[in-house]
């Protein structure tokens, strides 16, 4: 059984139409590269994914079972599951890195906090943030936003984890700091869906890559067969242009 | 002007005059608490029913977009008689200072409604967004999120519409609640000047609003040197 199942998702901001048709199965500990140029609709799908867009057409399956979007119960059960790192970070503003990353398994979960905080400390201090704790987001730079972003997701235990372009704000050094992380995410059987305009990144975490132009998915691979042998013009252009760069 | 206090003022302050003022000024000081206190929590109420999205909430939420918009732009007198009417209509004996508390609560109710929700409105959305995937509950998100990010949008306007609001208070005497201003023109009726009648009351307004505003300075300051600053 796939782990998570789309089909014919469809989606709309007003009239205007930013995703269509899009099938996409995705196995237990899969690591999903969604790449494609801005605005193909990429953050889109994680959004649909997270329930914050509702989609018009389509249908979500987790562990083989149908998401309604418009039960709430529902989505509150998928929320439980699948954690997201925005692309913004969206970190709260109000909060200091330590409680950004406790807040939602202390005061939703209703986890002990001193288990939640031992772990949070853990968890930053190995992203290299272990001497900002009581920083606040406006104090720190995108890199290290981002990171705190990483760590509030992971500190929610998820299933699936969405990474929206987690590593356009680092430098090379922590790029691999995160890489390292995410692989040894998905040895621990964490299935990934990961945004991002780094191909050398997406080389060599994905086990698929997914490219995307206009909404629609044009072509799927394994990221050798993407980025070498692409089957479709659109791909070839796309990829050959960003690996000029 | 002066001398002629001076001549008044022994007869004006006898322990019957001072304890009439004194009362007065407790009711017209229990109307502007009831007001502010009241008025914030059912403002706080209304913002929050305003934002909610469940579908069997529409019909709160319509009721909660009337009730603002309506007594927004009801002159408070008007408002005030209305309640005076409406209560006389219930047959029953209801002191009249029930029925300006009421119309108090309701006249501060609506507009701390509108600063409130102005104040969620100033929070990015990804603030919300983030929360809700977290499964923050609407309420959790409120109190969580956004009012500590909300609060410097909303402490200025809201302690500039109290100050006001002490001011229009004074509107009760129309239905006869023996506040300030009532007791204000019963002692000019009396035959004290008007200078002395209604500067006594003037410095007992003052003596209620100016430590309000400072109050208010002060949550500003707090608030602006707190780290619950938006980026
Ligand atoms: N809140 C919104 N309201 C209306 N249209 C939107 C909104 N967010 C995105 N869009 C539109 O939806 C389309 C897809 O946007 P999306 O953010 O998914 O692109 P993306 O692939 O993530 O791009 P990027 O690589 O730049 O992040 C774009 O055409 C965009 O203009
Ligand atoms: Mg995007």
């Amino acid at each position: 059984m796939h782990h998570l199942d789309i089909a014919g998702l469809e989606a709309r901001y007003g009239e205007h139409t930013v995703l269509s048709g899009i099938d996409l199965t995705v196995g237990r500990a899969d690591v999903i590269g969604l790449i494609g140029p801005s605005g193909s609709g990429k953050s889109t799908i994680l959004r649909v994914l997270m329930g914050l867009l509702p989609p018009v057409a389509g249908m979500v399956k987790l562990d083989g079972e149908g998401v309604n979007y418009a039960d709430a119960t529902q989505v509150r059960r998928l929320r439980d599951r699948i954690a997201i790192v925005f692309q913004q970070y969206n970190l709260f503003q109000n909060m200091s890195v330590l409680e950004n990353v406790c807040v939602a398994p202390v005061k939703i979960k209703k986890r002990p906090r001193k288990e939640v905080e031992e772990e949070a400390r853990a968890l930053l201090a190995k992203v290299g943030l272990g001497d900002k704790l009581k920083r606040y987001p406006d104090e720190l730079s995108g890199g290290q936003q981002q990171r705190v972003a990483i760590v509030r997701a992971l500190a929610l235990h998820p299933e699936i984890l969405l990474l929206d372009e987690v590593t356009a704000a680092l430098d090379p050094e922590l790029v691999s700091e995160v890489l390292d992380t995410i692989r040894l995410l998905a040895k621990e059987g964490m299935t990934m869906l990961i945004v991002s305009h780094e191909m050398a990144f997406i080389r060599e975490v994905a086990s698929r890559v997914v490219f995307m132009a206009g909404g629609k998915i044009v072509e799927t691979g394994a990221p050798a067969q993407i980025f070498d042998a692409p089957e479709h013009a659109r791909t070839r252009d796309f990829v050959s242009k960003i690996l000029r760069h | 002007m002066w001398s002629q206090i001076a001549e008044e003022w022994p007869r004006f302050a006898t322990y019957y005059n001072l304890v009439f003022i004194a009362k007065a000024a407790g009711t017209t000081l229990a109307l502007s608490a009831l007001g502010c206190i009241l008025g914030t929590a059912i403002g706080l109420a209304l913002a929050v029913t305003r934002v909610t999205r469940s579908r069997w909430l529409a019909p709160l939420r319509i009721l909660a977009l009337i009730f603002t918009e309506v007594f927004r732009r009801v002159p408070f007198l008007v408002t005030l008689m209305l309640c005076f009417f409406a209560f006389q209509a219930t047959g029953y004996d209801i002191p009249l200072f029930a029925v300006a508390a009421v119309s108090v609560t309701v006249i501060a109710g609506a507009f701390l409604a509108e600063i409130i929700r102005g104040g969620f409105k100033s929070v990015h959305p990804n603030q919300w967004e983030a929360a809700a995937t977290m499964n923050f509950s609407l309420l959790d998100t409120i109190r969580l999120v956004i009012l500590p990010q909300a609060w410097r949008i909303v402490l200025p306007p809201a302690f500039g519409y109290f100050v006001m609001f002490i001011k229009d208070t004074a509107l009760a005497s129309q239905i006869g609640v023996i506040e300030l201003t009532y007791v204000g023109k019963v002692l000019n009726n009396k035959g004290f000047s008007a200078a002395l009648s209604f500067g006594v009351i003037l410095l007992v307004y003052f003596a209620i609003s100016y430590p309000l505003s400072r109050l208010g300075v002060l949550l500003e300051a707090r608030l602006a040197s707190s780290r619950h600053r938006r980026a």
